[in-house]
């Protein structure tokens, strides 16, 4: 009986592991070509990373070596890529002209490394990172030393970075999303490791789009959209893969993303089978090895004519092989409202856990630091268990299973005496129970002035706080209320915190400080993201999904979700010209309604959201811009005539409210800012109930802070009295600085001083004047990052997304199709 | 007429890649008179709404995005983004569309779902 022809194309790790299968089931029934485009045996494509780092050499990856094939009598035909399969004839073709003849044919041809089309992506030293030539070819940049760009955070461009960071050059690593890793990891995860990758002096720019490489033949830098320039060696493209469908394709068999298989891993010419990256089967494409052994296992079996073994999808873990980073992720870990989760993080050990559950089954987990549990997850993932008995311990891990339930004030009234509950000062849990009977202290803050404990980084607060319960019992409300359900700290520890520990990113803040849920809440994003604003002035990018809409469009929603468009006219003035413009976009755009406001200008109100940018060209053509009528920020300086015409008016109020309003504008702070100047003390300006007022007299200038006229009513208090404008400049710069330092989210100047106290806002801003002048220089220097006005920028083009519909469909979409 | 609609009956159309939606966003698909919310998670899952919250027809697309959840940008209203039920002491229903992700595309169904 004459063997069955069984040709192979392609020479990878899935078709390897079939064979194996094939061997054992059948024996030597088949007679075996394999075609490798790639010159070499099959190999642990997987291991290339250790072999990048060093870890490891090629000949410790070899899967089958030469004797392999010699012993099964497998005729393998290396650097030879098939070009024409003829399914009639039934042969296959290669390039060197070799014809075959085959019974059956397998299609193994793996996926092509995509590479980003952007100029000067042909240069010399721009490599993608899938086979070994790849690899000598980062081995060789690595002679040369320089630095790497890795383009790409996800595990390939990662392991390829640690493994250039390991051979001594220098690394950056560009992403374009927000987090590394965001297929495999939630952002929380996702910024643990990106810590820890610059902890090993790899650089890494999230956000970062790349707009060109730039060399002469060989690659010399590489340019970002934002019109950054990094220097480079070498480029590595490491982002994303594409099946190698093409030869499927031309030989007219079913493709679709992948090539089109049932679960046999038969394509839809019964004689061709495809396994690998490049099959598709139930409408999925892979590319992690566990599922493609699968593949190689169920299309074995169905070869040799055995009915059983058909491939099905199961979740496969990820872990990410760079030597001392430990994460696991598996499963979904979405926030569907139909899931449910539960997260716990160490600050200090720099671990995160988060199981994701929907129902009673667990079905998904993000680990980070320690992986031990990740396994235990999977098993339950993958049978599907009901978890509602071990619920509420589940997070804690297999260990703490069967024990008693893991109650938090249990555990520390647990601890023994000389447990250290603070570590940045050395405080035991004995000395804070005793120092709290002795002095009978009740607070936090007496606490934490007695013992220290608690009062440097913080992150003990929590534990603080149940030693407190403990001794305390029911004596003991806490005080201090958290920002939102997502944290227990109040808005003040959290300032704190992001200064004290050098806090720059949203989750960097919800993994240090332990947040409870994985992404926060529509109560603490806008808050965090002002602090980071305020904290950081030209580090920190502004998230605009954490602002509310108002502030995202730079106009304000209104009830019929239209909106109003306020441009400033400073210090109440305006023109002829001005007026113009705005009657004109008034009719070009059929303005419904115009009102004069009570901050002393024009609202236009009822304009589409789709207007916006067309109304704010018009306006910024005519030389205006944006009121930040919407803004936790500076709105209006609201002026009197002044000098200039009252016949009382001391001092020129109009123009020292247009510098004041100039100086400010477009600085994010706590909650809206107003300003009034008024000319004289019979005070039209009403600037006795502003946020800061200026009352104009002979001598000089009395400023006023603290007032309000809105849901409270509350007059101002008198700062003091100078004697020239900028004075009262650098005055009202020093005391927005300090409200922006201070200040918690929805804090009205008001409020914030009532709660720091009228004194120290005084001590601070009016009589020491090196502090004064400290506060003015931060708030000038932070106005260098804000003063753009929002309109020019979204009228060329910045979040062009916001304004348009992602489709339009007429009615007649509504018909069913045929 | 009031049959359920069933998987096959549904009209895909494509309106776009994940890209084309901001992350923790949203994005409008005009359909005649009725506009609908498509929104993108943190982890890139996308749902659609119709945009229209059930309190007093606030825009959705326009609210904060947060734990498979919109805040309404009116009066604060959180809107569950897979059900278009109204969460927490607020009761209310907005329709909620068929969507489907394959690779980076969107497929939405224009039939609500029932
Ligand atoms: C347009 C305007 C009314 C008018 O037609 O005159 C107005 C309109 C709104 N005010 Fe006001 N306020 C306007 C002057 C005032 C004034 C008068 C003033 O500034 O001299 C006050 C009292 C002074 C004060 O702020 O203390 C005022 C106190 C408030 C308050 C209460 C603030 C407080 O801390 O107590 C709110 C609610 C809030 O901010 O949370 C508010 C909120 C609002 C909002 C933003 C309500 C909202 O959230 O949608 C309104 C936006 C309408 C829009 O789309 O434009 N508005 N609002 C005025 C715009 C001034 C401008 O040119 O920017
Ligand atoms: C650096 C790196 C690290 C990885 N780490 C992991 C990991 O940790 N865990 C994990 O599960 N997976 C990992 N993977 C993915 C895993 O290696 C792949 O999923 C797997 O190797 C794919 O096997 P395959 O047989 O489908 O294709 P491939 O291994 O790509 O083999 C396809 C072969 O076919 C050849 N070929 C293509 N067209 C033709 C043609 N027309 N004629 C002849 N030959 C042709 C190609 O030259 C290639 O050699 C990693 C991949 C890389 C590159
Ligand atoms: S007073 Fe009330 S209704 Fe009038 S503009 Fe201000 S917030 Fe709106
Ligand atoms: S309209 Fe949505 S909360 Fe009122």
């Amino acid at each position: 009986m004459t063997k069955a022809r069984l040709v192979i194309v392609g020479n990878g790790m899935a078709p390897g592991r079939m064979l194996e299968h094939l061997f054992d089931l059948a024996g030597d029934a088949f007679d075996v070509t394999i075609f490798n485009a790639e010159p070499r045996v099959n190999y642990d494509r997987i291991m290339l990373s250790p072999v990048l780092s060093g870890e490891k050499s090629y000949e410790d990856i070899i899967i089958h070596g030469d004797g392999w094939y010699e012993e099964h009598g497998i005729t393998l035909h290396r650097g030879e890529k098939v070009v024409k399969i003829d399914r009639v004839g039934k042969t296959v073709t290669s390039e060197g002209g070799i014809v075959a003849p085959y019974d059956k044919l397998v299609l193994a041809t793996g996926s092509n490394p995509f590479i980003i089309p952007v100029p000067g992506h042909q240069l010399d030293g721009v490599l993608a990172y899938r086979d070994l030539d790849d690899v000598d070819g980062m081995l060789k940049a690595v002679e040369q030393g320089g630095r790497a760009v890795v383009i790409g955070g996800g595990l390939l461009g990662l392991e390829a970075a640690a493994g250039l960071k390991m051979r001594g050059m220098d690394v950056t690593v560009l992403h374009l999303m927000p987090t590394l890793m965001e297929r495999q990891l939630d952002p929380a995860a996702g910024y643990l490791l990106q810590k820890e990758l610059e902890g090993r002096g790899i650089e890494v720019r999230c956000g970062a789009n790349t707009k060109a490489i730039h060399g002469d033949g060989k690659v010399e830098q590489v340019e970002l959209e934002d019109g950054t320039i990094i220097d480079a060696t070498l480029v590595v493209m490491a982002v994303g893969i594409r099946p190698n469908v093409e030869l499927a394709k031309e030989s007219g068999l079913d493709v679709n993303r992948g090539i089109v298989t049932d679960s046999a891993m038969c394509t839809s010419d019964p004689d061709i089978y495809s396994v690998g990256e490049c099959a598709e089967v139930g409408g999925r494409v892979y590319g992690l090895v566990a599922p493609l052994y699968q593949m190689a296992k169920s299309a074995a079996h169905h070869l040799c004519k055995l009915e059983d073994n058909d491939f099905v999808h199961a979740e496969t873990p990820t872990k990410l092989k760079v030597t001392g980073v430990n994460l696991y992720s598996v499963g979904e870990f979405g926030d569907g409202p139909d899931l449910e989760d539960v997260v716990l993080r160490d600050a200090n050990r720099g671990t995160y856990r988060r199981v994701i559950m929907r129902g009673n089954q667990v079905v998904g987990a993000v680990l980070y630091g320690d992986v031990t549990d990740g396994m235990w997850y999977n098993e339950m993932l993958k049978s599907g268990q009901d978890i509602s008995e071990i619920r509420d311990t589940l997070i804690f891990g297999q260990a703490h299973q069967g024990g008693a339930a893991a109650d938090p004030l249990a555990a520390v009234a647990n601890l023994a005496d000389d447990a250290e509950i603070c570590g940045c000062n050395g405080i035991c849990k004995g000395q804070i129970v005793k120092t709290i009977q002795d002095k009978g202290l009740t607070s936090l803050a007496e606490v934490r002035a007695h013992t220290k404990a608690s009062a440097s980084c913080g992150t003990c607060t929590g534990l603080v706080e149940s030693v407190m319960a403990i001794t305390l019992g029911d004596g003991y409300a806490k005080k201090v209320e958290g920002m939102c359900g997502c944290t227990d700290l109040g808005h003040g520890d959290v300032r704190r915190l992001i200064k004290a520990k050098g806090l720059k990113s949203i989750p960097a803040i919800m993994q240090e400080l332990e947040w409870k849920t994985s992404g926060g809440c529509a109560k603490c994003r806008p808050a965090l993201n002002y602090y980071l604003l305020a904290d950081w002035p030209g580090e920190y990018k502004d998230d605009q999904q954490s602002r509310f809409i108002n502030e995202r469009v730079h106009a304000n929603i209104q009830k019929d979700g239209t909106y109003s468009v306020v441009p400033r006219m400073w210090g109440g003035m305006t023109t002829s010209d001005e007026l113009r413009a705005i009657a004109d976009v008034v009719d070009k755009f059929k303005i419904p309604d115009v009102k004069v406001t009570g901050g002393q200008r024009i609202d236009l109100l009822g304009v589409k959201k789709e207007d916006l940018p067309a109304v704010w060209a018009d306006l910024n053509a005519a030389g205006m811009v944006s009121g930040h009528a919407y803004a936790k920020g500076l709105r209006t300086v609201k002026t009197c005539v002044g000098s200039t015409w009252c016949r009382f008016g001391t001092q020129d109020s109009t123009g020292l409210g247009i510098k004041l309003e100039k100086f400010m504008w477009g600085s994010w702070t706590p909650a809206k800012v107003k300003l009034a100047v008024t000319g004289c003390p019979r005070n039209c300006a009403e600037a006795t109930c502003k946020d800061i007022g200026v009352i104009c007299v002979d001598s000089g200038y009395e400023i006023v802070y603290g007032g309000a006229a809105g849901l409270h009513i509350q007059g101002t208090t008198k700062l003091g009295t100078v004697k020239t404008e900028e004075e009262v400049m650098e005055i009202a710069g020093a005391m927005t600085q300090m409200y922006r330092e201070q200040g918690f989210y929805l804090e009205r100047i008001y409020k914030w001083a009532d709660r720091v106290g009228y004194d120290t806002v005084k001590a601070a801003i009016f009589d020491d004047l090196d502090s004064r002048r400290a506060y003015n220089e931060r708030f000038i220097y932070s106005q260098k990052f804000s003063q753009t006005d929002p309109w020019s920028e979204r009228v060329s083009g910045v979040d062009k997304h916001e304004f348009n519909p992602l489709a339009v469909f007429g009615e007649e979409a509504m018909e069913p199709a045929e | 007429m009031n049959a359920p609609v069933t998987e096959s009956q549904l009209d895909w159309r494509l309106i776009g890649t994940i890209d084309d939606v901001p992350l923790q966003g949203s994005r409008c698909v005009k359909n005649g008179e009725t506009t609908i919310a498509i929104f993108r998670t943190a982890k890139d899952e996308i749902f659609a709404l119709e945009d229209k919250c059930p309190h007093k027809n606030g825009p959705l697309s326009q609210g904060i995005v947060h734990d498979g959840c919109v805040t309404c940008p009116l009066h604060n209203w959180v809107i569950s983004l897979e059900s278009g039920m109204a969460q927490g002491a607020d009761s209310g229903q907005t329709a909620s569309y068929p969507v489907r992700v394959e690779g980076r595309e969107i497929y939405l169904s224009l039939s609500p779902k029932v």
